[in-house]
């Protein structure tokens, strides 16, 4: 199968706009964690959210307009939004913009979301009920399709090539970039535009995972320890919304045109817990096969693994099968690997979870610095992982694993090896 | 201009964002104002939701320019 590398990084994040901004304050063990301030709260159980600091595109702030115009803005739900801004940043570092038409073909865009545009369709439902038919909007439909981050992102660089999505909720961005690696693997594409996006910070989504106790409710006066993956205080995860977007190139294709390497995506596994719509299975299987396949693919072993970025959303249940599931695949090599949840400071970006860790795995590679787990002080296992608690630590990473699982017991697993010629 | 003609390009002007100057009444919609075909309906229900009248889809495809769409409400709301 054809060799497929990373090229190009975009991101928009609860800690800043833009990857290297949103890196230095992940190093710095930074949360975006804070009240919710744009719709009522008191009376909703949890009132906490990772919210990207808008602004006007200074010091790490996020300004939509530097991407959109505020008459289109209008038209889409936010997920379009971050999905358009994170992949004109990722297309950019990687230098992939083709006017020619053979060049085009191979370019394809598949970027996904667990949940799509659900303010809009909340809002267009009132208008529904309030004002009748007459008053719902032709970009109603539009603009809160889960595939239209794709196909803005296709129509605005003329990428002609695979456009699709993926919908699996929170493996959604792992499983983006994993199926589009595939689709460069197999020739159907040289370039893919790939990862997940999610603008879940509204009422509606937060009343539905409070119903679900998937939440922290307990940290509302203090936003920025709630999200504490292994510590025996967690008490669910804090919603964070934002997109991950990288670039994907068929490796000859990216060394003929010098194009800047940051990793290579070498594996990339998926299974099913088939056993319950939001708990994960106990026994870890559905996590344990589907970092078995992702490595089987790779050609490496546990042992080989550097760093694991951990699904890690600080769930009572969750982040100890997970624990469980990595401690079984790697074994006796249980000391020299480093796993790290940066849902603790990014909060957990849902469908676009998967993007931006599969670039935070990524970084890690090319600086050789892992992020922490940030409010780990009391851990609720022993384990002879390194959590990398708190503080980020230098540590060389030739290869590691991203691991995403959804609602619906959807597992996705990627392995990212140091580009090595 | 008069005070619907007013009306009319404000709602242009906000949903199409453009300049003020270039909304005049010979401007048609998509020719010169970058409007698509969706955007020519959601300006339909933008005038028909300001106007509080109905515009009927038959009526809607004759709303070309700025004009047009003066012309029509003037006499709907005349």
């Amino acid at each position: 199968m054809r060799r497929v590398v990373i090229t190009g990084l975009g991101m928009v994040t609860p800690l800043a706009n833009g990857v290297e901004a949103t890196w230095k304050r992940l190093l710095a063990g930074e949360s975006g964690a804070r009240r919710i301030e744009t719709f009522q709260v008191d009376d909703l159980p949890c009132q906490i959210a990772c919210v990207i600091p808008r602004g006007d595109g200074t010091d790490g702030t996020f300004n939509p307009d530097a991407y959109v115009e505020p008459k289109e803005q209008r038209k889409v739900d936010d997920f379009i939004v971050f999905a358009i801004a994170a992949a004109t940043q990722a297309v950019e570092d990687s230098g992939w913009t083709p006017t020619d038409y053979e060049d085009q073909i191979r370019s394809g865009v598949l970027i996904g979301s667990g949940i799509g545009g659900i303010e809009g369709i909340v809002e267009a439902g009132y208008t529904l009920r309030d004002k009748g038919p007459r008053r719902v909007s032709p970009f109603f439909i539009p603009g809160r399709l889960i595939n239209l981050a794709s196909g803005h992102v296709s129509i605005k660089y003329g990428f002609k090539g695979p456009n699709h999505a993926v919908v699996t909720a929170c493996s959604t961005g792992a499983h983006a970039i994993g199926d589009a690696a595939r689709l460069i693997a197999l020739d159907d594409a040289d370039v893919m535009v790939a990862g997940g996006t999610e603008s879940p910070v509204c009422r509606i989504s937060v009343a539905g995972f409070a119903a679900c106790k998937a939440l922290s409710t307990s940290f509302n006066d203090t936003p920025t320890a709630a999200s504490r993956p292994y510590d025996k205080d967690r008490d669910g995860f804090v919603m964070g919304e934002g997109a991950g977007i990288v670039v994907l190139e068929e490796l000859e294709h990216a060394k003929k045109r010098g194009a800047k390497i940051y990793a290579e995506v070498i594996g990339y596994g998926l299974s099913g817990d088939a056993f319950h719509i939001t708990a994960p299975a106990m026994d870890g299987d559905g996590a344990y096969r589907c970092m078995q396949m992702a490595l089987k693919r790779a050609g490496v072993s546990a042992a080989d693994l550097d760093y694991v970025n951990a699904h890690g959303t600080s769930t009572p249940l969750g982040d100890e099968i997970e624990l469980g599931a990595v401690s079984r695949i790697v074994g006796d090599a249980a000391a020299g690997i480093s796993m790290s949840s940066t849902k603790s400071m990014t909060g957990h970006l849902l469908g676009a979870a998967g993007a931006i860790e599969a670039i935070f795995s990524t970084l890690a590679i090319r600086d050789g610095v892992l992020p922490p787990t940030i409010n780990l002080e009391n851990p609720s296992v022993e384990t002879a992982i390194d959590l990398v608690p708190n503080v980020a630590k230098e540590k060389k990473v030739k290869v590691a694993l991203s691991n995403s699982f959804g609602f619906g017991g959807t597992n996705a697993s990627l392995v990212l090896r140091a580009f090595d010629g | 201009m008069s005070d619907v003609a007013e009306r009319v390009k404000k709602i242009v002007i906000e949903h199409l964002g453009v300049d003020a100057e270039k909304v005049t009444l010979e401007a048609s919609f998509i020719e010169d104002l970058g409007a698509d075909s969706l955007d020519t309906v959601e300006l339909v229900m933008a005038f028909e939701e300001e106007f509080g009248v109905e515009i009927p889809d038959d009526a809607a495809e004759t709303i070309l320019t700025v004009g047009d769409a003066v012309k029509f409400l003037e006499k709907a709301t005349g």
